[in-house]
């Protein structure tokens, strides 16, 4: 990555030399400038705009290709974005472009979270940047950087002044990407209303402290077209890929019964004055800012955030390397911690549940005896019961002998006396 | 010679000379009437009413900055006016809704439009309802504009929810405003697919009344233009300015000039016909033969059902009407009446059933 310092500060410790020939390390820019084209280039737009207000057209038209974009429908429940790669190429150098656009911001009826997937999207791109950065081995070289490096914010020509919703949106994204307003479908806006309508625009968003995309001052072979530029923000464009004729050329325009638009015409619209900014000029700046910038604060404030310091509370510098050792023990301890806790639940729990389990068996034991003692009852009872019935038939049967015997008794005393009779008869 | 005109002074009646009769009434009493513009801001809805009535009602108009808008609510603003041309005295009234669409959350802005439309219909009813009815002052909504964006692909669920919370209270007529940034193609593309999601959500919007079948070819003709023609795609403009030697009202671009009255430019002119020239008194109509007959059964019915509430309570205590909210018309007395008696009836089987169906439970729970 380059530096961010275009000029270096002299270095106390060197003294300037000056050179009694030719040596030629002045091709080093045209080295670094072969490297780059043999890499090949990449750069990320993100359009944030409402339905059907010409993102797709706009990008179409910036372009000169057809990127196969559809109509969305203006009944999404919520805002999402949707993101395509195309590589492009032109003589000899190769892009390869990331067109994100927003699907369904601004038509629903509650907006308060429309700006949150848009944020959550950039930072994604963070993240993953930050996370490659932070392997241990890690291909930086050949990553393929999906950071965002500019942000078109649609505006829609009302005429008056910003929506509610361009404001709270704008004012969330200025600390994390270049946002570049532009006026979108300017052909309803006339000369005198687009002047007020601008002015009323830029006020708006610095009483807001709102930061745009300011294009850079700092080197003298482009700072004087960036500051006319930087005058005629927001640009007010017109965006079509149908081509009409005029005189004798076909020009990108749109026909009216009063009047054909032409795009390319920068009396009609600032179309060539946002290609010439965003493309030719500053294409790299934007990138160095989204990683000098941008970036470094989201990775600051995310590094913060997990407990990395530059400097202990004894204001002497710490480096990563004891950082990251603190944070192991700190974790390593922390662990302990959970363990030991852990363990002691367990216990715990293991306690428990042998002493309802000894409660259970207890009562079970108890359950046995009664019932036992009950059984045992009953057989006492049965047996009495038994031995009643017993007697009561030894009984029964005895007398039954006994009458049985008299019976006997009486029938042979009776044949006695029969007998007895009829032997004295005889004689 | 002479016995034709006998005869035909025989015949003369002269009744044919009502429809004089009525013009110079009305033209003694004035006419009235009350336009809403609705939608977001910044769609062209104040520069639209200066075109048509030809006048400025927004001189000192202050606008919100974009920051006091986040949690703007939606007021509603009302312009009196009085106009005349060629002896007749229109007084319009134009009502604005400040605000509508404007804030972040939305949801629910349209209330307090329908809201207002409900206070005229109920003032009106209180009016007529009175006894001293001289000098009622007709405030109801007669029709009301409704701008759809022009920048979008069609209707916004903002539109559809504004629509139909308010397409049977008012007479809704659809305008595609800032028409100046469609090509004559888009144009015709947008209107289609807006009056197919009008068709698609429900959405009732003004119904242009079909000419009789007896009236010229032209007539027809026109008539089928028109109703072909909705959305009507207005441009506005409160400046004139110079085009082919006459000065026209319009907007110079570095690329042409739009005149607002050009029809081949917009339907601005197509607007001002319909609703000045030909449909104001058929919007008055619709607006008091439906929608504000509407209101008013659904006003009464609602009082009913209080009223029967109140009697089964107060029963013992012999209460007359004089616990309504609003002052009964004798004629709808009885009918009331008729209706409570019913009502009482109803109730009185009902309960006798709940009653038998009670005893039963009971009787076979004892069983168990």
């Amino acid at each position: 990555m380059a530096s961010s310092d275009v000029a270096r500060q002299p270095d106390k410790g060197a003294r300037p030399l000056s050179l009694a020939g030719h040596v030629g390390f002045d091709s080093l820019p045209d080295q670094l400038v072969n490297k780059s084209i043999c890499q090949g280039f990449c750069f990320n737009i993100l359009c944030i705009g409402e339905t059907g207000i010409g993102k797709s057209t706009l990008m179409d038209t910036l372009f000169n290709t057809n990127f196969e974009n559809f109509e969305s429908s203006h009944f999404e429940p919520q805002v999402k974005l949707r993101a395509q790669t195309y590589d492009l190429q032109e003589s000899n150098v190769r892009l390869r472009l990331t067109v994100v656009n927003t699907v369904g911001f601004g038509d629903q009826m509650n907006k308060q979270e429309s700006y949150q997937p848009v944020v959550d999207y950039i930072d994604r791109q963070f993240e993953s940047y930050l996370q490659e950065e932070l392997k241990i081995k890690r291909s930086l070289h050949n990553y393929h950087d999906s950071r965002v490096h500019a942000c078109l914010y649609f505006i829609s020509p009302s005429g008056h002044s910003l929506k509610s919703l361009d404001l709270v949106t704008m004012k969330k994204l200025d600390s994390k990407v270049n946002i570049i307003p532009v006026i979108a479908k300017a052909d309803t806006i006339s000369k005198s209303e687009l002047h007020k309508f601008k002015i009323k625009i830029m006020s708006e968003l610095v009483s807001n402290g709102v930061q745009i995309y300011q294009f850079p001052l700092d080197d003298e072979t482009v700072a004087k077209v960036n500051t006319t530029m930087n005058g005629h923000l927001p640009f007010a464009v017109v965006g079509s890929t149908e081509e009409v004729s005029v005189g004798n050329k076909l020009v990108k325009a749109r026909q009216y019964p009063w009047g054909v638009v032409q795009v390319e015409n920068e009396n009609h619209c600032d179309f060539v004055k946002l290609r010439e900014m965003l493309i030719c000029v500053n294409m790299e700046d934007l990138r160095e800012q989204t990683h000098t910038r941008h970036y470094e604060l989201y990775r600051r404030c995310k590094l913060e955030e997990m407990g990395f310091k530059d400097t202990d509370p004894e204001c002497k510098p710490v480096s990563l390397q004891q950082t990251y050792e603190a944070k192991r023990q700190e974790f390593l301890m922390e662990l302990q911690k959970r363990e030991d806790e852990m363990r002691q639940m367990f216990v715990q729990r293991v306690k428990e549940k042998e002493a309802e389990l000894k409660e259970a068996e207890r009562e079970l034991q108890s359950r046995f005896e009664q019932l036992k003692r009950l059984h045992a009852d009953e057989k006492a009872a049965l047996e009495e019961k038994k031995r009643l019935l017993d007697e009561d038939q030894s009984s029964f049967s005895k007398r039954r002998a006994a009458a049985q015997l008299l019976q006997a008794q009486s029938l042979t005393a009776n044949g006695k006396k029969d007998k007895d009779r009829k032997n004295s008869g005889f004689m | 010679m002479n016995s034709d005109t006998e005869d035909q002074d025989k015949e003369y009646v002269g009744f044919a000379t009502l429809p004089n009769q009525v013009h110079r009434k009305s033209v003694k009493k004035g006419f009235d009437f009350t336009l809403m513009v609705a939608g977001e801001s910044g769609l062209g809805k104040s520069t639209l009413v200066n075109s048509l009535f030809l006048t400025d009602l927004y001189k000192d108009r202050k606008l919100l900055n974009a920051e006091e808008r986040i949690t703007q609510t939606v007021e509603i603003t009302k312009h009196t006016v009085d106009i005349e041309e060629k002896g007749v005295k229109l007084k319009l009234t134009i009502v604005d809704t400040p605000g509508f669409g404007d804030a972040v959350n939305n949801t629910e802005c349209w209330k307090s439009v329908a809201d207002y439309i409900d206070q005229q219909f109920e003032q009106y009813f209180r009016d007529e309802s009175g006894l001293n009815r001289k000098n009622i002052q007709d405030n109801r909504v007669h029709c009301c504009l409704y701008f759809i964006s022009p920048f979008g692909h069609g209707l916004r669920p903002l539109d559809v929810e504004f629509m139909k919370a308010l397409h049977e209270k008012v007479n809704i007529v659809p305008i595609l405003a800032k028409a100046d940034t469609l090509t004559p193609t888009e144009v015709k593309k947008k209107k289609i697919k807006i009056r197919e999601e009008i068709e698609q959500y429900g959405i009732k919007i003004y119904q242009f009344p079909d000419c009789d079948s007896d009236e010229d070819e032209d007539f027809k003709q026109q008539d089928l233009e028109l109703k072909e023609s909705i959305p009507f795609a207005v441009i506005g403009s409160n400046t004139v300015v110079e085009a082919k030697g006459k000065r026209v009202r319009g907007r110079l671009y570095p690329w042409g000039i739009v005149e607002v009255e050009n029809s081949a430019h917009c339907d601005f002119v197509k607007l001002r016909n319909m609703l000045v020239r030909t449909h104001m008194q058929d919007l008055k109509d619709v607006t008091r033969e439906t929608h504000y007959e509407n209101y008013r059964a659904q006003c009464i019915q609602s009082m009913t059902r209080m009223v029967v509430k109140e009697r089964n309570r107060n029963k013992l205590t012999r209460e007359s009407g004089t616990d309504f909210p609003i002052p009964v018309v004798p004629g709808v007395a009885d009918e009331t009446e008729k209706l409570i008696r019913e009502k009482d009836e109803e109730l009185r089987r009902m309960q006798e059933m709940l009653q038998r169906i009670q005893d039963q439970m009971d009787t076979q729970r004892d069983a168990y």
